[in-house]
């Protein structure tokens, strides 16, 4: 699927860049999300992901570049913005002192046409604790109570940051379908997280970050090649002679990329089959390295990330 | 296509927002412990001992120690809201985040801040309720000046506020609780609000610049003497001006 053209999208962020002093958190970073899909800003901890929404969100001033959320400029439309946005944050965003039911009721009263909040409390699991002060809720039931105050006011586009983060699988789960219904009712969500199976589950669109820049973007089945191409993961008990990416590259011939990982692994992908599997311990063999492991497996957005920086997606 | 998620944004009118905000922050400040034995709690007993110490240990005063006591009470009680229990509760919503949650509402920042004045309004009414009705049974006489009394709430309670604000916007959330008990402890001692002026001899030329002396002096004015004391409440502006002035240049919203 392309993306949507900068216009008509939802988002589009074009040549952002963020400092915190002589930090840059974002890095001319440019991407956009297509209207009524569900995107997911892929990336570990630090890559800008956070920094990012904060600027569609209207929280802070691009530095460079130029961000436009449902056509408008967050800063200077953002009393026209805000009340087409919902936005959950990280965590906190509730006195400590206030219920769960109380706070929810509050933030509808706000808005002109909010969602029955009993029944988005239902759906949410937090029937039973709605007379509960915030900060006897547990992580999990806080992470729920801030999506459903991101909800409540009937948004055309949710900002969800990390929204699954310290949730049990069951409410993982639930908070999947959740997202999934909204995008069947016409409602775009735009999702960080740095759990791969969340983004290969539930985004149509997903756009990797390293180090405030855009290192890849697509579809969950464009990003893993639609599953044609494999993974090997190659583990030697000494570290690699020099220049062995290289060589392996050329042993196993075109249609393949080698990425090393760390001096004791390296990562092979391109056609699972087993002459491939021949080829590598071929090389192994002749270049005297002894494998600990050979792992063969589907290629996932893990591996994309790895193979793109080199580096475990995982925090 | 209408599901139960179709978009349907909109903010609700600023009024309703605002009221919203107010009772909200009023339900919160009110079921709060600590900030309730500050908003009445502490001035009831201030009210209770003063009356009964300065009757057992014979101080005189130009008039009955009730009459005298309640209006610095009620002057106290808006100090105590209007500066400490702001103060602290505007420093922890900074803190967990909540000055901005809402600030991704349609909520916008002065729909906030009226909703922090009308809170701490609300707080007001029933402090001088609990007080006045604890005054009237000690055998409270006041000769009451309506609008100077009024206009004393008003600007003791912008003086206070304005002060308040910028406290908690430069401090942390815990030193700004320390700071807000610390700075209402030793108003109540020596800031001319809860005894008059003249119970501080030669220091009272100091005490009546400072809002506590200013605010209790225009109370005592406008319940003891049935007047409205002009000089106090220009005082108190200015101290609301001076805290504005320094609000507006330092505080953060998170």
């Amino acid at each position: 699927m392309p993306d949507a053209s900068p216009a008509d999208a939802a988002v589009a962020v074009d040549g952002l860049v963020m400092r915190y002093g002589d930090k840059v958190a974002v890095d001319g970073l440019s991407l956009t999300v297509g209207r009524g899909t569900i995107t997911a800003v892929l990336g570990p901890n630090g890559a800008g992901k956070t920094t990012t929404l904060e600027t569609c969100e209207g929280y802070r001033r691009p530095q460079g570049g130029s961000v436009r959320v449902l056509g408008l400029d967050p800063v200077r439309d953002r009393r026209a913005l805000l009340p087409r946005i919902g936005v959950m944050l990280q965590g906190g965003g509730a006195w400590s002192g206030v219920r769960a039911m109380e706070m929810l009721d509050h933030v509808a009263r706000l808005h002109a046409h909010p969602l029955d909040t009993a029944m988005l409390a239902e759906r949410l699991g937090l029937g039973d604790c709605g007379r509960t002060p915030y900060r006897r809720l547990s992580g999990g039931q806080q992470q729920r109570l801030g999506l459903a105050l991101a909800l409540v006011g009937r948004p055309e586009i949710v900002f969800v940051d990390e929204p699954t983060a310290g949730m049990d699988p069951q409410a993982r789960r639930t908070t999947w379908e959740l997202l999934e219904e909204l995008r069947a009712d016409g409602v775009t969500a735009v999702l960080t997280t740095h759990y791969m199976d969340e983004a290969e589950r539930l985004a149509d669109h997903i756009h990797i970050i390293d180090r405030g820049r855009l290192i890849a973007s697509g579809t969950p089945l464009e990003l893993t090649r639609g599953g044609t191409h494999a993974t090997i993961r190659l583990v030697v008990t000494r570290p690699f002679p020099p220049g062995s990416p290289e060589s392996l590259r050329v042993a196993l011939g075109a249609g393949t990329e080698v990425t090393q990982l760390d001096e004791l692994s390296l990562l092979v992908t391109g056609p699972a089959d087993a002459s491939t599997l021949a080829k590598v311990s071929r090389w192994c063999e002749e270049n005297d390295v002894l494998p600990e492991g050979l792992t063969l497996g589907q290629r996932n957005l893990e591996d994309v990330f790895l193979q793109l920086t080199g580096r475990e997606l995982a925090p | 296509m209408s599901g139960t998620f179709t978009a349907m944004p909109g903010a609700a009118p600023l009024h309703r927002q605002v009221l919203a905000q107010a009772r909200m922050e009023a339900r919160l400040m009110i079921r709060n412990g600590e900030q309730l034995l500050l908003a009445v709690v502490i001035p009831v007993i201030v009210l209770i001992g003063g009356v009964t110490g300065s009757e057992h240990l014979g101080i005189s005063l130009e008039h009955d120690p009730i009459d005298v006591f309640a209006p610095g009470v009620l002057a106290l009680a808006i100090m105590s809201t209007a500066f400490t229990s702001l103060a602290i509760a505007t420093g922890f919503e900074r803190r967990y985040g909540v000055i901005k949650r809402l600030g991704a509402s349609p909520l916008p920042r002065s729909g906030l801040l009226m909703g922090k004045v009308g809170a701490l309004l609300l707080v007001e009414a029933m402090q001088v309720a609990v007080i006045a009705a604890v005054a009237f049974a000690l055998g409270w006489d006041p000769s009451t000046d309506v609008v100077g009394f009024l206009l004393a709430v008003v600007t003791g309670t912008a003086a206070f506020a304005s002060l308040g604000l910028f406290l908690s916007g430069v401090l942390r959330a815990e030193a700004t609780l320390a700071a807000a008990n610390l700075v209402y402890l030793l108003l109540l001692a020596g800031g001319a609000v809860v005894l008059p002026i003249s119970a501080y001899g030669a220091f009272g030329d100091v005490v009546r610049w400072l809002p506590s002396g200013a605010l209790g002096s225009a109370m005592r004015a406008a319940l003891i003497d049935g007047a409205t004391s002009w000089r106090d409440l220009g005082v108190l502006v200015l101290w609301a001006g001076v805290g504005t002035t320094l609000t507006a240049r330092t505080f953060k919203w998170e």
